[in-house]
């Protein structure tokens, strides 16, 4: 019993919680593909951003004397995603539109976002240096240990406070998000834009106010996914830059302007990472009596070793791609 | 005083021009048609009065105000709506929801109205849960007039509403169109399917090569034996 509760701590625990990370940065992706059509890469840097942005207004609010009953760090999520919807506002307005009033190429607009990738990190580094941070300087994090001796376990489940409400606010999120998009007006003019944008000009759409909204929405879930990464693990300047990757990924594989599949493909290609990690060999121990040699006495059978963990993104997007060109949901192309 | 008035209009994809000065009138119980050989500038006109390409000369007037290069944004609430001739429906989003973004100007309770387009077209009642994607090529066309109808326009344009669709559908979208002016709404249209559209036109303009040709009511056009030699096929 233990094994299996190992397995629920290693996999579904640590899947769920990356899953929702890279299932909120690629909605902002795959929406700011969908509205302006090209791939923003400086969305890391701005799930960086947002989370120090957070980690400065816990130190405010900590300076302040300010206690809650719930962790600081998710207690000024709704004033840091504020902040980081206007900056990536700015940042739109700064690079993006007037590179697209030129009417740029989309691949313009990309390398434009590597630029403001860098130009965002060097930014971080020198207000915040390149040292790791803590979010919990002023507060421990809680942890809750799930009692598993009544099936048999010795060994409890270990959730930590900051991923129950991580599980929570994706949730609510996600639901917000849906009935944003098929009920509200801008929100159905949002995926109309994504359709068609020429019709959507056509009918009288606002398209300027349907792309501040995108940037609004994608910058303040970039915010949450940052800051729940940095809760989790720990604050870096290059916190997300290694994360970029895989929410591209998890965007594409669940077909490029599909908020639903980008969801989907941040939940696959998370829960793939920590299956490809996970050490399977505490499965064999128990029938070590009855396994050849080689398998009893080996030790970490993970799929790949766990600073290779990025690779297991692209295996599964070359392997859709592959199957399903446009992704599993049917995405848009370029 | 005309609904739209198009004046000695040049304009052109950034190259030479492709309107070399065309002029077109219409009141709002007209329906006027647009024909002509292909590369005569006959979609481009409406184009070019929807703010979609650049006016360099000339001027376009609606209700007797100066609309010259305004775009799609500022036309719409002036009650000017455009139908396209291609990808004229959200194929991804619903029936409903296409009729809805027509109506995206608008503030006020569209239920009215979206009853109206369901009367007009009782077939989108029944669709209206299903994505616009499914449809068949006429349905398509009776959600694209129906959405661009949701903001409650003056002047309806509809670049080549027949075309692709089966002779049935041809008539039945000019029925519609004629529906739709007598309830007091202008049209300007293009067609290809010139002979048929030209016998319900109270307006007709001949355009070659980005000028006008010949103008006069549709049955006229359609009796004057040099634009049915030139233009109508004999």
């Amino acid at each position: 019993m233990d094994e299996l509760i190992f397995f629920i701590n290693k996999v579904i625990v640590a899947g769920t919680v990356l899953g929702s990370i890279y299932a909120l940065g690629a909605v902002g992706v795959t929406l700011i593909f969908g509205i302006l059509r090209f791939a923003h890469f400086a969305h890391g840097d701005m799930m960086t951003l947002g989370a120090f942005i957070a980690y400065v207004l816990v130190g405010a609010f900590a300076a302040l004397g300010i206690h809650l009953p719930i962790p600081l760090g998710v207690a000024v999520l709704p004033f840091a995603m504020a902040l980081t919807a206007v900056a990536a506002l700015g940042l739109d307005r700064g690079f993006y539109a007037p590179l697209r009033r030129m009417g740029a190429q989309p691949i313009t607009l990309l390398i434009a976002s590597i630029g403001v990738t860098l130009m965002l990190q060097g930014l971080v580094r020198l207000f915040f240096g390149t040292g790791t941070r803590t979010f919990f300087e002023f507060e421990t994090k809680d942890i809750f240990r799930f009692d598993m001796s009544w099936i048999g376990g010795s060994r409890p489940i270990t959730v930590t406070g900051p991923q129950l409400w991580m599980v929570a606010l994706v949730v609510v999120t996600v639901l917000a998000l849906h009935l944003f998009l098929t009920r509200s007006r801008l929100g159905k003019g949002m995926r109309a834009m994504s359709d068609n944008p020429d019709l959507a000009q056509v009918s009288g759409i606002n398209t300027a106010l349907v792309v501040r909204v995108t940037w609004t929405i994608a910058g303040a879930l970039a915010c949450m996914a940052g800051t729940m990464l940095a809760l989790d693990v720990s604050l870096k300047p290059d916190l997300a830059f290694n994360i970029i990757l895989p929410v591209f990924a998890a965007a594409v594989v669940g077909g490029l302007g599909q908020t639903y599949g980008a969801i989907a493909g941040g939940f696959l290609v998370g829960f793939a990472e920590t299956l490809a990690v996970f050490d399977w060999a505490v499965f064999v121990r128990p029938f070590r009596e009855h396994l050849p040699d080689w398998l009893a006495t080996a030790s970490g059978l993970s799929l790949v070793p766990t600073e290779y963990k990025l690779t297991v993104a692209f295996v599964i997007l070359v392997i859709v791609l592959l199957a399903r060109p446009t992704g599993i949901f049917k995405g848009l192309s370029t | 005083m005309a609904l739209i008035e198009v004046r000695n209009v040049v304009a052109g994809y950034g190259g030479a021009p492709i309107l070399n000065g065309v002029n077109i009138a219409i009141e709002q119980s007209d329906i006027g048609v647009i024909v002509g050989p292909n590369g005569a500038g006959k979609s481009t006109t409406l184009k070019a009065i929807f703010g979609l390409l650049k006016v360099s000369s000339g001027e376009v007037l609606f209700e007797g105000e100066d609309i010259t290069n305004s775009l799609p944004d500022r036309l719409v609430p002036r009650g000017l709506s455009f139908v396209p001739q291609e990808k004229n429906v959200f194929t991804t989003l619903s029936v409903e929801e296409n009729l809805e973004m027509g109506a995206f100007i608008r503030r006020d309770d569209i239920s009215g109205t979206l009853e109206e387009i369901y009367a007009m077209f009782p077939v989108l009642a029944e669709k209206r849960r299903q994505p616009a994607g499914e449809l068949s090529g006429g349905q398509r066309q009776m959600v694209a007039m129906g959405r661009a109808l949701m903001s409650k326009p003056r002047l309806l344009m509809l670049d080549e509403p027949s075309a692709g669709l089966s002779p049935r559908y041809v008539l039945e979208i000019f029925e519609h169109i004629v529906t739709v002016n007598k309830a007091g709404v202008g049209i300007l249209m293009v067609e290809q399917n010139a002979r048929q559209a030209l016998a319900f036109a109270s307006r007709g303009f001949v355009l070659a090569q980005g000028q006008n040709r010949y103008t006069g009511t549709g049955p006229e056009l359609i009796a004057d034996p040099e634009v049915a030699k030139s233009f109508l096929g004999g």
